[in-house]
């Protein structure tokens, strides 16, 4: 995978998380290109298209859309289940997650992404093994900051 | 300083703004907060303040003095700041910032760190985007945790090992010893990552790759643990709708795909595991589809015996079929891929694959577009052309050019008749006319001038289609072109193949003029036009009317239709004794390959005849009987025949085909070395556009000769460069008879060695006239590059006192003017 978007059908970006080293300038630029347009895209259509040199697919739950850019030997069908089940973490972190989740909480949102992907690729396959090592994670910040709660972010 | 607000509370501010002028001021009142905060050197609220600007950033404004902050963070012990400090790095540093290296200390450290989860975090970091010098740096470092007991961060490790590998290639060697048993592991999350690392290994190196066949016997373990996978019953840690961890076995069908390329006995060892894949998967919902997909791309890849190549393919079928527009896409993707290969199977799908033209989606439209026109083949052509050509009719622009360039293509290569070629061209022009390439004109008018017995019906149904629609700027040209050359046929209303119209001399002219005057016609356009209006001069007798319209145009703006114009007004003025040779019928063009001009045959359908064709014009109609026989005498098909009716796809080189003629014509000159003189000026002109018509006929001064005197038949050679090209010498041959009867059926034939090119234009007829009374004219160009010393071998056939006679003879005597 090269990268994720999340976005809204405002087309505000949510999250963005990119596995290729790219400028600022590029990144927006191609942020900008392709929300116009997946959000251009009508209902009925299949999840991928192809831009510029990159096979994308995207899926909409809810308000926010998930937007993939990967290599052309990539399997379309099983990134969309790699979306799916980054949605599946999300919804099982937050209890019910919607769009307000993320936008409120999207430190959180990167770590569980991190917990799931490395570089572009699924480190962890088992839906409970990634949310133990959130949870883990959480404690361990938790703990660290019993004294200092007023610090917390 | 009061506390900096909390994150949670700055985003809810932030979205109450507005208008985006307002929230851009709120947000620069944060950051000017943030900024002194960082100036005091503020441990406490370090975390609070990166956080909010990494939230800043996201909406988009510049957040590079947060920088530094984050490697701070990071060199913070607090796993908080840790946390925030490694996701600024990943959002804000990139190893295109000076900083970034900065942070290969902290990552070491942390690397050893003794909570995992720290260890993780800068794996995680590395992987995703560590620069080539950081990872030259910690490499050891992440081979060291890819060994590690701990499966936490052995896989974290592994796909950390795969970045490295990507950024720095050399380093690959250093991470073989750790990859020993890696897939001995239970834990998925190794094994996946683990299967990664393997493939990425053996993508970059087919050194790796024997290694991993050979060595480690790397098929065995993974049809293994692909076998447990599928068997083993219900695991709810892994399963996906009922399936045992889909994506892992993605990515092991997709290693052994890598593994079983060819090599047969690693393919040999997974038939088994993938039949049973293939066959046992549940295909109702997307992961299993996803798994039969990448199935079918592994089968299709490897040396699979064919019942398995034949049961990828029906699944592609059944893909095709099915509803979920995901599917079909996909399928009509590998579907693609594999019709050169088996192109029989394919074929079995060729309807769902046409109706699938009709989908609303424009990607599977596209490839089911390109999928349909590898298809085609001389069975089905008629029916695919028909789907395609109502496809073309409907679909959007962007699709317009490259159907109609498919359609052109599939038509010349398949088509069972010229008038099925001719109307399926016309349908082209007249549904897609704007956007068909440029090329396509003059490949058109070819095709038209060679498909001489529909050229009455060809110019009558491209008269038609200009009274209804004018602005389609390729039908405009090659109609005009056509009206030019045989507006006589439109005229005396023969036309077999349908009704033929009524139509005057005056309509017609109407037509053409109205191009000329119309805004809707390009310059080239008009320049076809004002072409075909001259030439009608010849077949037409309004030729007053013609007289006038050229002489308006002599005052044209347009430069290059002024010149025309005043060019043919010379012509009707001092050279109207040349006018009708001038424009006689063009004769058939010869067609090199289908890409690429040669410098020979002229494929521009100008319609402006070269000197040399004016002066020998040839008879209208080529009988195709004599372009038969040429091909039996010169031995078969191997030879390029020199004329043709049909379309044919040979190179008009002479090279090595003329075998037979050719027997013992050796090149006994020197090398083709540069005993050009460089310095040579050319004899001819510059450029067929920047001179007269009639005007380069200069001969060049190169004297005549006799080529061959025997039995009362003479054949003297002229010679011309009447052509840009200094390297193609023309020559002309005379044949006479002096003896008391006629030679009839009268053929020359001629060959050269293999450094030159020939090209043999229509004789003006074939029969030699006893008794010197006249003689029979046929122009031979020859293309020379290399400047060697001109031989010919010719052959002539004919029929005399009613007996047939066949004559070999070798031509040396070329003056050396004809080819230095």
């Amino acid at each position: 995978m090269q990268f994720m978007l999340l976005f809204s059908r405002q087309g505000k970006l949510r999250l963005q998380k990119w596995y290729v080293p790219l400028s600022d300038k590029e990144k927006k630029k191609i942020t900008r290109e392709l929300v116009q347009t997946v959000l251009a895209r009508k209902p009925k259509m299949c999840s991928f298209l192809e831009w510029r040199d990159l096979k994308v697919v995207y899926k909409r739950y809810a308000s926010l859309y998930f937007c993939c850019a990967v290599e052309n030997q990539d399997n379309e069908l099983i990134t969309l289940e790699i979306i799916h089940r980054y949605v599946e973490l999300l919804d099982k972190y937050f209890g019910s997650v919607c769009e307000l989740d993320i936008i409120f909480n999207f430190e959180k949102a990167y770590f569980i992404l991190d917990e799931f992907l490395l570089g572009g690729e699924a480190q962890e396959t088992s839906k409970k093994n990634v949310l133990k090592a959130i949870e883990q994670a959480d404690l361990l910040q938790e703990n660290v900051d019993f004294q200092t709660r007023l610090f917390a972010v | 300083m009061p506390a900096p607000i909390r994150l949670r509370e700055l985003i809810r501010t932030i979205r109450t703004a507005r208008t985006q002028a307002e929230e851009r001021e709120m947000i620069q009142k944060e950051c000017a907060a943030i900024r002194s905060s960082f100036r005091e050197e503020d441990n406490t609220y370090r975390c609070r303040n990166v956080a909010k600007l990494l939230y800043m950033h996201m909406l988009g404004y510049p957040a590079h003095f947060g920088q530094l902050e984050c490697l701070k963070l990071i060199a913070s012990q607090k796993f908080t700041d840790k946390r925030i400090g490694y996701l600024g790095a990943m959002l804000l540093l990139d190893e295109r910032q000076d900083v970034h290296l900065l942070m290969t200390n902290c990552i070491k450290n942390d690397l050893n760190h003794s909570t995992q989860y720290v260890q993780g975090l800068a794996l995680c970091t590395l992987g995703c985007m560590g620069s080539s010098e950081m990872c030259r740096d910690l490499a050891g470092e992440v081979e060291k945790l890819l060994k590690t007991s701990n499966s936490y961060l052995r896989k974290k490790a592994a796909l950390c090992a795969v970045h490295v590998i990507r950024k720095v290639p050399e380093l690959m060697e250093m991470f073989l010893p750790a990859t020993k048993n890696l897939l001995s592991e239970k834990n998925h999350g190794v094994l996946h990552t683990s299967v990664v690392l393997l493939t990425e290994m053996c993508e970059r190196s087919p050194d790796m790759l024997a290694h991993f066949r050979k060595n480690e016997k790397l098929v065995p373990q993974l049809v293994r643990i692909l076998k447990n996978l599928i068997m083993s019953g219900y695991s709810p840690e892994h399963d996906v709708s009922g399936i045992s961890d889909p994506f892992l076995q993605v990515r092991i069908l997709r290693l052994l795909r890598i593994l079983g390329k060819s090599d047969d006995d690693s393919s040999e060892a997974m038939n088994d595991i993938l039949a049973q894949v293939a066959t046992n998967t549940e295909t109702s919902k997307n992961v299993g589809n996803a798994i039969l997909y990448e199935t079918v791309l592994t089968i299709m890849d490897i040396k699979s015996e064919s019942g398995l190549r034949v049961l990828a393919i029906n699944i592609l079928g059944r893909f095709l079929l099915n509803n979920d527009k995901n599917i079909r896409y996909v399928a009509l993707t590998s579907l693609l891929k594999t019709v050169q290969t088996d192109h029989n199977a394919v074929q079995r799908h060729r309807s769902t694959i046409v109706d699938c033209l009709k989908d609303l989606d424009v990607s599977i439209k596209r490839r089911a577009m390109e999928l349909s026109f590898a298809l085609v083949n001389g069975n089905n052509v008629r029916g695919m052309m028909k789907e395609l050509l109502y496809f073309l009719d409907s679909c959007d622009p962007e699709f317009k050019a490259d159907c109609a360039s498919g359609v052109f293509l599939a038509a010349e290569k398949y088509a069972p008749s010229k008038r099925w070629h001719i109307d399926t061209v016309m349908r082209v022009l007249t549904t897609a006319g704007s956007y068909v390439r440029d090329d396509s004109v003059p490949n058109l008018i070819q095709l038209i001038t060679n498909s001489v017995e529909m050229h009455a019906y060809t110019v009558q149904r491209l008269y038609k289609a200009l009274l209804d629609d004018i602005s389609q700027q390729p039908l405009v040209q090659v109609a005009s072109w056509c009206i030019g050359e045989y507006g006589d046929l439109l005229l005396s209303g023969q036309c077999e193949e349908e009704e033929p119209i009524q139509v005057t001399e005056d309509e017609v002219l109407d037509v053409l003029e109205g191009l000329l005057a119309s805004n809707l016609s390009t310059p080239v356009t008009r320049g076809y036009s004002l072409t075909a209006i001259m030439k009608l001069s010849t077949r037409f007798s309004s030729v007053n009317r013609i007289k006038k319209v050229v002489s308006v145009y002599g005052s044209s703006i347009d430069v290059e239709l002024q010149q025309r114009a005043v060019e043919y007004n010379a012509l009707f003025k001092k050279y109207d004794h040349m006018r009708p040779a001038l424009l006689e019928r063009m004769p058939i063009m010869e067609k090199t390959a289908t890409n690429g001009p040669s410098e020979i045959v002229q494929t521009n359908g100008e319609a402006e005849p070269s000197a040399v064709e004016a002066k020998h014009p040839p008879p209208v109609a080529q009988p195709a009987n004599q372009a038969n026989d040429l091909l039996d005498l010169l031995g078969g098909n191997d030879v390029v025949p020199v004329i043709q009716t049909s379309m044919p796809t040979k190179p008009a080189s002479a090279g090595g085909e003329l075998l037979d003629l050719l027997g013992d014509l050796s090149l006994s000159g020197p090398a083709p070395a540069p005993s050009v003189p460089s310095s040579q000026p050319p004899f001819l002109l510059d450029g067929l556009s920047s001179q007269p018509l009639f005007n380069d006929i200069a001969p060049a001064g190169i004297p005549p000769m006799i080529a061959y005197n025997k039995n009362g038949l003479k054949i003297d050679f002229t010679f011309e460069r009447a052509n840009p090209n200094p390297n193609v010498a023309v020559i002309t041959i005379h044949a006479t008879n002096s003896t008391e009867s006629e030679m009839t059926e009268f053929v020359f034939q001629a060959a050269v060695p293999k450094t030159f090119q020939l090209q043999l234009l229509s004789p003006s007829s074939n029969v030699v006239p006893a008794l010197n009374q006249g003689s029979v004219t046929q122009v031979i160009r020859v293309l020379n590059p290399q400047k060697q010393q001109l031989r010919m071998r010719i052959k002539l056939t004919y029929t005399h006192k009613g007996s047939p006679v066949q004559d070999l003879s070798e031509v040396n005597n070329f003056p050396p003017q004809s080819w230095q």
